[in-house]
């Protein structure tokens, strides 16, 4: 039998504002643990919260960015649960009545586009983070828990998708998309291995014509991309295995193992959790007024897409624009700059996805630590357009401006790679060839032209490889002529 | 036995500036009575002696260098032990969070030190400010000084008995359902209850946060309308706060009432009303007629499922609001092999029996299932109420009732019967729902020489009216006086 998956994804970003969603604490997981708490996030008896009024404009940021009716007037709701590293045992979140509602994304996976809807994106706080003590930092084995509220109380937002996505590639183009489009906007750091922004999935599977959905499963713990489409991979394929062997799948949250590339079910309670909603007395309802969203719109960033869409019309192809623009490279800022100054778009493009990409990789870091900037391509373009600089030469000196020689004028110097431009030498150069090769140079006036290159052979060998061949052969001409 | 300790706020104040008495020798006289009926009264459960000699110190040198900081300089007031003093041990009388000290003083606490008080500690009250009677306390019940065989009214019991006593000059207590005017009735005192968001909310431990609300207990309107000039106001750190100005109170106090519709709301001045409770308000509301008033009945229906719907909403807020006392991070903490059960075993150990009550009522009330049936409905009656009050408003200007339906009750009397305490509240309910403010007012005595209170309501934020429809019921009142301090046993 064949089997269609049904997937939703759920997404938690934590916004990067200077202080928390409730109180005047600072967003800072740098700082040394329980320093950047105060009694509102620490739920001491008396404290009131205090709606953070940046955090609502860039949920409303997150909303437009992805298509949503931003509500008119929205609420927040307590969200009842008992946890230790929750400060009050509710968490201030939004229920019936959500900050955005009813948006969509179209994501590019093997080659289709396919429209995925956000059936809602709402604010909420985070809760402390809880640090298990003792054999391997394991809950079923720690001999305590040590707490750390500064992260108690920092914006969350929760992005909810409609279960349109279908496979594993699917998923997590739908999730590097949102990553991307979170990044552009500014508001979350969006580091998956440190949590900033943090991917669950709902799975489950149905016959191929089946219209009703099969019981779903909700996989959390996938802190990469990869590791998101491994678990939905392994199981989807494990959901298979179970109703193809006569069994039945339980609604559960199961946890994903990187190690060992599986998923095991926690630990459930009987039933499912009855959260007790209810709206949240301490806060007013957050009216969004039209002047307010639409000051905010007006303060939106160009979009993933439409950006692709403009570097296409650069010329360059859609693979190399969407790289560009997306991934954890960070590159378009740097391709913008150098375009800006004039630099041909194809060559910065194939600078920054093929030789710096590849430089990236090889020596394991990110852009943001190598010494590459924007002016540094610039310039690189600039030398090759006036044939200061062969092609080749270009990406040797690329490298060197990546490890921090310098900036590519005094790298290219430095290495002895800039190009003989200069009239004079290049023409005593030809006419040295000329003369040391007689009877090549006549068959060349008789009509072989094939030693042209030869003789363009002959000056580079005797400039050390500096001539600008291009300029060798137009000098040859005029001998010719 | 009379003495400093038995002035009013104003006469206080007036005396304080005229050079005639200092506060070291107020807050003296204070401690003094404090240390005379503190034994049976048991009004504070932290009488702070070192800070308020402290202050009182500090407030002498403030005059003595012209630099006093208006009326309440000088002044010992108490506070009930659920607002959160700074470096002074605050329990909202629970056992879970006995040998809680807070960081950080609450908004009105900031404002009355600000304005110079002697504050002279923490007031007894029912468990999280949860009864009628100030019998819930972990810590012991509070006596009434008019009769230390009955209860003081609650939950603000024991700032009622401390200036009924003479151990402070004024209090500040909360009123979820009436806990500021049903002790103020029963201890012969003004108590009111503002505007819901007129008092900053924060610091005030959390019993039902859309009912909450800080007011003063005093011996004279005038002295009510001073504390409420002093702590009211707007307060960026409470969002549910009213962001408008404050509107000054004490100016109206002189207007008289004529011409003002007073209505008398059925629905809780008749059914139910202790006798001498009823002929008392009779009479009172005959005087202000006679004072000009005109006199009109109101009908407001939904009053009488009024007590119910508090009975939901107050309890599913409170299920919430208490959930944070879990000896994780402060107070109590009974062990557990698990994180779960030191939780469990912490509440079940910290919490009385009527505290567990409410938690367990509002829990069921959000329940899956239940939440329509329960907390949507008791929501859909606040409307209700709501709307039946704007109705009323257009026939009358303020309206009144009586304060409680009976005079201070013997101790033990309703404490096996949760409903008929819950009874207590019958009348003073409504305007928590509503969000109105209210106010009660002596006006006499029963037959045993009890105190008897007359409540007057306003529409929300109508504080001067309010304010000037209670000091012509203080003119119009029979005198109330002051217990007899003599009698208290020791």
């Amino acid at each position: 039998m064949t089997w269609e998956p049904v997937i939703g994804i759920e997404v938690h970003v934590e916004l990067m504002t200077a202080s928390k969603m409730f109180c005047g604490c600072k967003v800072d997981f740098t700082s040394e643990p329980n320093t950047n708490v105060c009694p509102v996030c620490l739920g001491l008896p008396g404290a009131l919260p205090v709606t953070n009024k940046t955090a609502i404009e860039w949920i409303t940021k997150i909303g437009l960015a992805l298509n949503c009716t931003i509500s008119d007037v929205s609420q927040f709701h307590r969200k009842n649960y008992f946890y230790s590293d929750q400060p009050k045992n509710y968490q201030i979140s939004q229920f019936d009545v959500p900050v955005c509602h009813d948006g969509w994304i179209d994501v590019e996976a093997n080659g289709e586009t396919t429209r995925v809807r956000i059936n809602r994106a709402h604010m909420e706080e985070d809760t402390g983070k809880s640090i298990h003590t003792g054999d391997g930092g394991r809950i079923h084995s720690a001999t305590g828990t040590l707490l750390d509220f500064n992260r108690a109380g920092v914006p969350l937002v929760e992005i909810v998708s409609e279960a349109d996505i279908r496979t594993a590639v699917e998923a997590r183009a739908y999730a590097q998309s949102l990553r991307d489009i979170v990044a552009t906007l500014g508001v979350s750091d969006v580091k998956l291995e440190e949590g900033s922004i943090r991917f669950d999935a709902n799975i489950s599977i149905r016959p191929d014509s089946a219209s009703e959905f099969g019981t779903k499963v909700e996989i959390k713990n996938m802190n990469s991309f990869r590791s998101l489409e491994r678990a939905i991979d392994h199981e989807i394929g494990r959901q298979a295995s179970v109703l193809e062997s006569g069994g039945n799948i339980i609604q559960e949250t199961r946890h994903w193992d990187e190690e060992q590339g599986v998923t095991h079910g926690m630990r459930s309670k009987e039933g499912s959790s009855d959260y007790r909603y209810f709206p949240e007395p301490d806060l007013l309802p957050i009216s969004i007024s039209d002047e307010w969203r639409a000051g905010i719109a007006a303060t939106m960033p160009e979009l993933p897409a439409a950006r692709v869409a403009r570097y296409v019309d650069l010329g360059l192809d859609a693979d190399t624009s969407a790289v560009l623009v997306g991934g954890e490279m960070g590159m378009w800022p740097l391709f913008e700059e150098a375009v800006d100054a004039g630099a041909s778009p194809r060559q910065v493009a194939n600078w920054l996805v093929g030789e710096t990409t590849a430089w990236l990789r090889r020596e394991d870091t990110s852009l943001d630590e190598s010494a590459l900037n924007g002016s540094h391509l610039a310039s690189l373009a600039a030398m090759v357009d006036e044939g200061h600089l062969s092609a080749t030469a270009a990406k040797e000196v690329l490298a060197a401006v990546l490890d921090g020689a310098g900036d590519p004028e005094s790298v290219a110097r430095d290495l002895d790679l800039l190009q003989i431009s200069d009239l004079g030498p290049l023409e005593e150069a030809v006419d040295a060839a000329i003369v040391a090769n007689q009877d090549q140079f006549e068959r060349l006036v008789a009509g072989e032209e094939k030693l042209i290159g030869f003789f363009v052979g002959q000056v580079m060998r005797s400039t050390g490889g500096k001539a600008d061949p291009a300029l060798v052969t137009q000098i040859l001409r005029a001998r010719l002529s | 036995m009379s003495g400093p300790a038995d002035l009013t706020i104003t006469e206080a104040s007036a005396r304080l500036s005229a050079g005639d008495l200092t506060a070291v020798d107020l807050t003296e006289a204070v401690l003094s009575r404090a240390s005379l009926t503190e034994a049976v009264v048991h009004a504070y459960l932290t009488l702070d002696q070192d800070g308020a000699r402290q202050a009182a110190t500090e407030s002498d040198e403030r005059r003595a260098a012209g630099q006093s900081k208006g009326p309440l300089d000088g002044i010992p007031i108490a506070l009930k032990d659920n607002m959160t003093t700074a470096g002074l041990e605050t329990t909202a009388g629970s056992r879970i969070l006995s040998g809680y000290v807070p960081p950080y003083d609450a908004t009105v606490v900031e404002r009355l030190k600000s304005a110079g008080a002697v504050l002279t500690g923490k007031t007894n009250l029912d468990e999280f400010a949860m009864g009628s009677s100030t019998e819930n306390s972990a810590y012991g019940p509070t006596r009434n000084p008019w009769d230390p065989s009955r209860v003081p009214g609650g939950s603000s019991g024991g700032s009622a008995a401390a200036v009924a006593a003479g151990s402070a000059l004024g209090a500040l207590g909360s009123d979820t359902g009436g806990s500021i005017r049903q002790p103020g009735a029963l201890t012969g005192l003004v108590g009111f209850k503002p505007t819901y968001g007129r008092v900053s909310r924060y610091g005030l431990i959390a019993f039902a946060s859309s009912l909450d609300q800080i007011g003063p207990l005093t011996r004279s309107v005038e002295d009510a309308a001073l504390l409420y000039e002093a702590i009211a106001g707007p307060d960026p750190r409470d969002s549910t706060s009213y962001p408008g100005e404050l509107e000054p109170v004490r100016n109206a106090l002189e207007e008289d009432i004529r011409g003002l519709r007073v209505g008398v709301v059925t629905e809780l001045s008749v059914e139910g009303i202790d006798p001498a409770v009823a002929a008392a308000f009779g009479r009172t509301v005959d005087r202000l007629a006679d004072a000009g008033a005109e006199i009109v009945e109101v009908s407001m229906p939904s009053t009488r499922v009024a007590l119910s719907a508090y009975y939901l909403i107050a309890p599913a807020e409170c299920s919430a609001n208490l959930a944070r006392f879990d000896g994780v991070r402060y107070g109590l903490r009974v062990d557990g092999s698990t994180v779960e059960d030191m939780m469990a075993a912490t509440r079940a150990e910290g919490f009385g029996p009527e505290v567990i009550r409410r938690i367990l009522l509002g829990t069921y009330a959000l329940s899956a299932g239940y939440f329509d049936a329960f907390y949507g409905q008791a929501q859909r009656v606040r409307t209700l109420i709501i709307r039946e009050f704007a109705a009323a408003y257009l026939q009358a200007d303020v309206l009144v009732s009586p304060t409680a339906p009976t005079t201070a009750f013997e101790l033990g009397a309703k404490t096996q019967d949760p409903l008929s305490m819950y009874m207590s509240d019958v009348c003073t309910i409504p305007v928590n729902l509503s969000g109105d403010p209210g106010i009660s007012v002596p006006v006499g005595l029963d037959e045993a020489g009890l105190p008897i209170g007359f409540q007057v309501m306003a529409p929300a934020l109508a504080e001067p009216l309010l304010f000037r429809a209670a000091a012509a019921v203080e003119r119009a009142a029979d005198p109330v006086g002051r217990p007899t301090i003599e009698e208290v046993p020791s």
